[in-house]
């Protein structure tokens, strides 16, 4: 089995001058070299054997946690400039599963963190991002869009508030620098931005059992009760570290941001406390047919420079009554949307990624933006971008996947939903 | 550690092909293959009485990380076709020697195939 796409793998192209030979997965999309491409660098990865691809790896930073992934059997691929796992022992979908019906643990410590802080840290949250934070509440956590000039988007982020003065982005691990520089160029007054990612570990428990889990580790006067909420110095077990309620996978789950050198007492901890409730650590193909399944945008996939938060279904965190944010007046300019992010039940037999082209009869429509096999609902769903006119749920449109036509229906999004429990 | 079987011939693009008799084989992908692929969720097959010509694209599996594409390594015809995988494809993952793809018969050409020292010195180098 190989590949015959070997025009953009331009840059180890140079060993490959037979159609057969070594192990290569094809791309259906046109490869490009995205850090954000999972399926990228898993085709990197296991394309092996190659002195460029050493050199990556020699580069790629590792995490806190890379023995201890190593140990538990990880597939490691390179991402975002850290070698991650991209899935371990029992695979992508026993691992998505096990999130969906139990839970699962993630290394999510290549994300970027950034701190502003000062008397016009508000301000400045206000300027630089969609969203709106005027009456947020210390202990609280916001997802906002960045926007550029334009009024597409330069990331998609969480902020904390750590107190009035101070708040924390976290931002996608590709986008680190750029946001960094950007904030720096447009940060003003009595604001200071600074960046600890290299100094923060960051774990994701998801999955029903979360909080039982948890509850054995921690008092629960400490866990955060309400989604989207945090306590900054809670103490699970022995560490002290950020516990938030937050995660990208569609179950309830917590987030912790650690030191580097409690990271793996802290995971270790988290494992042991998980077996009997069926925890298992889950890779980076997990977290994206999870965050897929839920309808979650990816930066680099349903978000770009070129797509607004608008067309991406994201007007609920962009606050057009703002008095001004940056690219307040780039959206404005750009009118009302000529396309939007729809979800799309592929109905036909096969799997539909990213940038496939989608057809309503001959003409073309729009292009999917994510796509796979979805492990928890059994069939194969994807996002994309329609020309507004044809995105009515319902509609009946066709994916041109390699040359194939595959049949797709436009659904309500997400595509799962977790059912609530009473809330606390 | 992939499995490797004594009594099977390899191509170096990862597929087995097993002589049933003197004009009759079986074609599958190895375990390594399978392993490198993870969960496949679909498999594309050829349709009884189709050509398959040596070196060409015959199938295709789908796992959730990506697509493959699995080459020919004779020419001759299709025979059967594998339905259980259509229903259970991820019966390649876990019987990757049993859950053969396609039956052809009538092999006209034949590239040269490896046996089981030669593909497992092959995908030591791979690993």
């Amino acid at each position: 089995m190989i590949s015959g796409n070997r025009t953009a793998m331009g840059h180890i192209s140079g060993k490959r001058k037979h159609r057969r030979g070594n192990f290569i997965f094809e791309r259906i999309s046109q490869v490009n070299n995205r850090a954000e491409g999972i399926v990228l660098s898993v085709f990197l990865y296991n394309y092996g054997g190659n002195v460029e691809m050493e050199e990556e790896k020699n580069m790629s930073m590792k995490t806190s946690l890379y023995e201890q992934h190593v140990e538990l059997g990880a597939r490691i691929v390179e991402f975002g400039g850290y070698l991650l796992p991209v899935q371990y022992g029992q695979g992508v979908i026993s691992e998505h599963n096990a999130v969906r019906t139990k839970a699962g643990l993630f290394d999510i410590s290549h994300m970027g963190e950034l701190i502003i802080t000062g008397e016009d840290a508000l301000s400045n949250m206000q300027y630089l991002l969609s969203n709106d934070f005027e009456d947020m509440a210390v202990g609280k956590a916001r997802y906002s869009p960045m926007c550029n000039e334009n009024g597409g988007t330069i990331d998609d982020l969480i902020v904390y508030k750590l107190s009035e003065q101070s708040y924390m982005l976290v931002v996608n691990a590709a986008n680190r620098v750029k946001d960094f520089d950007w904030i720096a160029q447009n940060i003003f007054g009595d604001a200071e931005l600074e960046d600890i990612s290299d100094e923060i570990s960051l774990i994701s428990l998801a999955g029903p059992e979360s909080e039982n889990i948890l509850l054995k580790l921690m008092n629960k006067a400490e866990i955060p009760g309400k989604y989207y909420t945090f306590v900054e110095k809670a103490k699970v077990s022995t560490v002290e570290c950020i516990v938030s309620r937050t995660g990208y996978t569609g179950e309830d789950g917590f987030e912790f941001y650690c030191s580097n050198g409690d990271a793996p007492v802290l995971w270790e901890m988290l494992i042991a406390a998980g077996s009997e409730f069926g925890l298992v650590p889950c890779g980076l193909g997990a977290r994206d047919t999870l965050r897929l399944e839920a309808a979650m945008p990816l930066y680099g996939h349903e978000l770009s420079e070129d797509i607004s938060p608008v067309e991406a279904g994201l007007s609920h965190f962009v606050h057009m009554d703002k008095a001004y944010f940056i690219g307040k007046d780039g959206i404005i300019e750009r009118g009302p949307i000529v396309r939007e992010r729809v979800g799309l039940k592929i109905t036909s037999r096969g799997i539909a990624r990213e940038e496939s082209n989608i057809y309503l009869e001959d003409m073309n429509v729009g292009t999917t933006t994510s796509g796979n096999m979805a492990p928890y609902l059994g069939y194969a769903i994807a996002m994309g971008m329609v020309d507004k006119r044809f995105s009515q749920i319902g509609n009946t449109l066709e994916i041109d996947v390699r040359g194939k036509k595959l049949v797709a229906e436009i659904v309500a999004m997400p595509f799962y939903k977790r059912e609530k429990k009473s809330s606390k | 550690m992939s499995i490797v079987l004594d009594d099977l011939m390899y191509t170096s693009s990862h597929e087995w092909i097993r002589f049933i008799d003197k004009d009759t084989v079986e074609i599958g992908i190895t375990d390594f293959a399978q392993h490198e692929l993870g969960d496949i969720v679909f498999v594309n097959l050829p349709n009884v009485g189709d050509e398959l010509i040596m070196g060409e694209v015959f199938s295709d599996v789908e796992s959730v990380k990506a697509v493959s594409d699995i080459y020919s390594p004779i020419t001759a015809e299709v025979l059967e076709v594998n339905e259980a995988l259509l229903d259970n494809p991820a019966l390649l993952n876990s019987l990757p020697y049993d859950a053969w793809l396609i039956r052809a018969g009538d092999v006209s050409e034949k590239e040269d195939l490896l046996n089981k020292e030669e593909y497992e010195e092959l995908i030591a180098k791979e690993a």
